[in-house]
């Protein structure tokens, strides 16, 4: 009869989690005490999107790619000095608006992977939630604050080269 | 015999009483939950549990009770309304009249039954109709499911625990839990009477029954199909919220607390000492304190057998129905029969 309990194991049964038990009280428990401790997520989690506002170009890419439609882009066209004396006025997109929408968003990483200006980041930054739902629309000021939580870019591989 | 310096009155006697009865019941009730549902489990799991409430969150108990009287007490719609809201009250008292039999010191009892085993036993089984009646009347298919459920394994896990008592009374020749305490703590096993009786040695077979059947009896893992959460919701407690699924849960405690005080009682020689140790030959000897250290030990022992019935619970998964029955009709049951028969004619050899 397979289904008859085993008595040894039954005993190991107990055994393991009084053992635990006894490791929790000599050593501590795995888990922190959340609010007055904090654990320190891992370098590369998905916590938050960032903006290096100073690289977007408004070119859209991200807000195209959005699965959820959650990033909002306005801008305009303005001319910008040229780059060497005499030469014509550039003509540049300034970025009037960059809005995220973190009720919306579902922390795919597609807009990271697809900004062909690295103006996107992903911060390991977790602590934003909001009473109120509406408030988790994030506008770019609030973006480029978490820049300086985006931990610094791993070392490239031997042998990569650097552009 | 206790000589008070004033005469109570009927009414007094009968309000302490009920005193007693709450704190008999309660106190257990909310020591288990603190110190193995919230602790125990939770160290078990490699966590600390609640720790904002009061110091290590000893307090939590309390937010969890003004958190449960503060929600909306539902009822469905198609429910029996009357007999809906009953269902935990019938539960709950079948807890308080099984506490009336247990004798906590030499005369710190509520009642004296001469039959406090049969009578413990039939109240015991009456929770099985809260729980039905909880069942049917939520009209809801899993409440139903679960409620059934309930029914076939207390009755089914009832006759192993009546049998398993059935060696202890044999032993002691009395059905009176007091006689019983007395029995294990004058007794001897061949000649040594050093630690007396206690029913836990020479009744080691019925002691595991016991503890299985109640395992059994109170719906604790591995017992738990009737409440199995992942297949019928919380079974009969399902369309439950509020103050009175708070009855449920106290009961379900209470009801351990004081199962465990019975199986104290039975097998590990109840509030008393070995009556050698301070010369006492029968009960009229034993002293006054034994009325104020009765209750600590018998607290105590509960405690101990309450930690392995949680433990249990806390380690091993889920019986199928089918093992379940198969368990207790196939094992428990002969098992339990032939303890009894060898018990009686022990009893008759010697």
């Amino acid at each position: 009869m397979p289904d008859t309990p085993k008595v040894p194991g039954l005993f190991k049964g107990l055994g393991i989690t009084l053992g635990i038990l006894k490791d929790t009280v000599v050593d501590g428990a795995q888990t922190v005490q959340y609010p007055h401790e904090k654990e320190a997520p891992p370098v590369r989690a998905r916590g938050v999107i960032a903006l290096h506002e100073g690289n977007c170009t408004a070119c859209m890419l991200c807000a195209r790619s959005c699965p959820d439609w959650c990033i909002y882009i306005e801008g305009h066209k303005q001319l910008a000095p040229p780059r060497r004396a005499g030469g014509k006025p550039r003509q540049v997109n300034h970025l009037d608006r960059f809005d995220i929408d973190y009720a919306l968003c579902m922390y795919c990483g597609i807009c990271v992977e697809v900004c062909p200006f690295d103006a996107l980041f992903w911060s390991p930054e977790y602590e934003y939630s909001e009473p109120k739902i509406a408030d988790l629309l994030h506008d770019k000021e609030k973006l480029g604050e978490w820049m300086e939580t985006v931990p610094e870019a791993p070392d490239l591989e031997a042998g990569a080269q650097k552009k | 015999m206790i000589q008070f310096a004033v005469e109570i009155p009927y009414w007094g006697q009968s309000l302490l009483r009920v005193l007693g009865g709450l704190v008999a019941v309660l106190l257990p009730a909310g020591t288990i939950v603190y110190l193995f549902l919230f602790k125990m489990m939770s160290f078990m799991q490699s966590r600390l549990g609640p720790m904002e409430a009061g110091p290590y969150g000893s307090l939590q108990l309390v937010a969890e009770v003004g958190k449960w009287m503060q929600k909306e007490d539902l009822a469905p719609d198609r429910a029996d309304k009357s007999i809906f809201k009953m269902a935990p009250l019938v539960v709950l008292t079948s807890t308080f009249l099984l506490v009336v039999v247990v004798p906590f010191g030499p005369d710190a009892y509520f009642t004296n039954f001469s039959i406090g085993v049969f009578y413990g036993l039939a109240v015991a089984s009456i929770s099985v109709l809260g729980i039905l009646i909880a069942g049917w009347a939520s009209a809801n298919k899993y409440s139903l499911l679960g409620g059934l459920r309930a029914a076939g394994q207390l009755i089914a896990y009832e006759l192993p625990m009546v049998l398993a008592t059935l060696g202890v009374v044999i032993q002691a020749g009395s059905m009176n839990l007091q006689d019983i305490v007395v029995a294990q703590n004058t007794g001897e096993i061949f000649g040594f009477g050093g630690l007396g009786n206690p029913f836990i040695l020479t009744q080691f077979v019925g002691f595991l029954i016991f503890m299985i059947a109640v395992q059994a009896e109170l719906t604790q893992p591995p017992f738990d199909m009737p409440i199995a959460e992942s297949e019928l919701v919380s079974g009969y407690m399902t369309e439950y919220s509020g103050f009175r699924f708070l009855i449920f849960f106290i009961a379900e405690f209470a009801t351990a607390g004081v199962f465990a005080f019975i199986a104290a009682v039975l097998f590990l020689g109840g509030w008393g000492v070995p009556f050698d140790w301070f010369s006492w030959n029968s009960i009229d000897d034993v002293d006054d304190w034994m009325n104020v250290a009765g209750p600590l030990i018998m607290f105590t022992k509960m405690l101990v057998l309450t930690f392995i019935i949680m433990w249990v619970r806390f380690s091993f998964p889920r019986f199928r129905e089918d093992q379940l029955q198969t368990f207790a009709w196939k094992v428990l049951i002969p098992l339990a029969l032939a303890n009894t028969a060898v018990t009686a004619i022990l009893k008759v050899t010697f």
